[in-house]
């Protein structure tokens, strides 16, 4: 038996952590896009995305999740997700890394705004290009002052995952929810908690590895 | 000829206008020294010049050749970064690159810009660095440094381009009392060098010493310019008789 909810708990942690992993994948590099159109010079653009970004930070994810997967077929009567437990993967994903990308788009705005004009002024007055004084000059103290931030997020990202049930899919709360109804026996459901404390224990370590990497200058 | 040549340069912000027409010029090897009260638009000037801001009106040549023109506008950017490396600029706040160090700062300019050879442009460095005084410190980090050393680094840092013209923005400004002399000793050795400089300071009686010209900016007019000694010791206009006064 133990074996058994194992190998079932196993199986939904692979997924939990695919989810993790995709939504990283995603959310990262477009959080970058929409930091950037956030701060455009271009006022509609700006307004536009600003407030997208209001209503996706404002929300649950849990109802982002329902009314991504839910919401086209009730709009056009089709389900444009596909059938099965693939569309279902899919509309999660495209809600989570909506969901992120937007969080992560303001730890950006954050990190980039707090650099001081400064550091572009000395950049430009030595001749380096716009180009090089981003890449050269500015990125770095934008990694180093986000990282903080971007860690809290990420181990609430662990546990976000957990949400992708309300759609039926089988992430590591599934798969020990299941042996309640099959077996009557809750013990698996509490033993996901020791998969979450441990992925979010590593996490939590190689970040602060990460920061204290950073941690030579300020 | 002389090398600098500012003309009738107009700079407003929004209704504010800062600067109300300043000429002047610099000859090659001179230090101009720009004293006046806080707002008097000293920086917006210096900015100005380092086209960290552009006038609205008026022209700037560099050895005869017009380098900025306002009315032009059709000097592309490489032509813009061009012209500006004949200014260098050290900064009231330094502005070092916090994840570099010493060494890293003064060259990463000149080789991202590829400006010489590799191994020059660690010689070079190197000379720059000794010049002001940190050879023991060449793989420290800014925030390793006090503000002295830090400032002394910004001015390798901008040598470290070969400007033509370095301008300092009250380089001493944010500094602690007793630091302010190791950073006023290497501008001194700078001009003793006949390095070509605009020295924007608070510090009367280092600019009397240090300045063949004085300049004194008051509401983004010249009130008063003339030799160094003359203008702190014997002023005739009665604004910058105010002005030194408090000194
Ligand atoms: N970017 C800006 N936007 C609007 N106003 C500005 C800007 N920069 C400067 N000013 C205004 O221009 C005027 C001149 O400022 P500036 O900094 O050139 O004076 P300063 O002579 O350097 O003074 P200080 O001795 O305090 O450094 C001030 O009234 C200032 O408020
Ligand atoms: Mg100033």
């Amino acid at each position: 038996m133990v074996q058994e909810v194992l190998l079932r708990l196993c199986a939904g942690f692979v997924k939990t952590i695919e989810l993790f992993l995709l939504t990283l994948a995603g959310a990262v590099p477009l959080g970058l896009i929409i930091a950037f159109g956030s701060m455009a010079k271009f006022k509609l653009l700006k307004i536009v995305v600003r407030f997208i970004v209001w209503i996706v930070r404002g929300t649950p994810l849990m109802l982002q999740l329902i009314v991504i997967y839910y919401g086209p077929g009730l709009l056009f009567h089709q389900n444009i997700w596909g059938m099965g437990t693939s569309g279902r993967f899919t509309a999660v994903m495209v809600a989570f890394i909506i969901n992120y990308s937007c969080y992560f788009s303001e730890i950006y705005r954050g990190g980039i705004e707090s650099i001081s004009k400064g550091q572009y002024e000395a950049g430009q007055v030595l001749g380096l290009t716009k180009r090089q004084v981003f890449f050269k000059i500015v990125l770095l103290q934008v990694i180093k002052r986000i990282v903080p931030p971007m860690g809290n997020e990420i181990i609430t990202l662990v546990k976000d995952t957990s949400l992708a049930r309300v759609i039926a899919v089988y992430e590591l709360i599934w798969a020990g929810q299941t042996f309640i109804k099959s077996d009557g026996i809750i013990w698996p459901l509490f033993m996901t908690g020791v998969f979450y404390l441990l992925f979010s224990g590593i996490l939590t370590i190689l970040l602060a590895k990460f920061e204290k990497k950073l941690s030579y200058f300020n | 000829m002389p090398i600098l040549e500012v003309k009738d340069i107009h700079k407003h912000f929004g209704a504010n206008e800062v600067l109300k027409g300043i000429s002047f010029s610099l000859e090659k090897g001179d230090v101009l020294g720009i004293i006046g009260s806080s707002g008097g638009g000293k920086t917006t000037l210096l900015r100005c010049i380092n086209f960290l801001e552009r006038a609205d009106k008026g022209t700037i040549s560099v050895n005869g050749k017009v380098i900025f023109d306002a009315d032009q506008h059709n000097l592309t950017v490489e032509q813009q970064r061009e012209n500006q490396l004949n200014f260098g600029l050290v900064f009231q706040q330094f502005n070092l690159f916090p994840q570099y160090t010493v060494l890293e700062n003064v060259e990463l300019a000149p080789r991202l810009l590829k400006r010489y050879p590799e191994a020059e442009i660690r010689e070079r460095s190197m000379t720059l660095i000794k010049r002001v005084g940190l050879e023991q410190k060449i793989d420290m980090y800014p925030c390793q440094l006090s503000g002295g050393q830090q400032q002394r680094v910004a001015i390798a840092r901008a040598l470290a381009m070969n400007p033509s013209i370095l301008c300092f923005d009250e380089p001493t400004s944010a500094l602690d009392p007793e630091l302010t002399g190791e950073v006023l000793k290497v501008i001194r050795e700078l001009a003793e060098a006949k390095m070509t400089m605009i020295v924007v300071t608070h510090e009367i009686a280092f600019a009397r010493d240090l300045s063949d010209k004085i300049i004194f900016l008051d509401h983004g007019v010249i009130a008063e310019e003339g030799p160094a000694k003359q203008v702190v010791d014997n002023p005739q206009n009665e604004r910058t008789k105010a002005f030194l006064s408090k000194y």
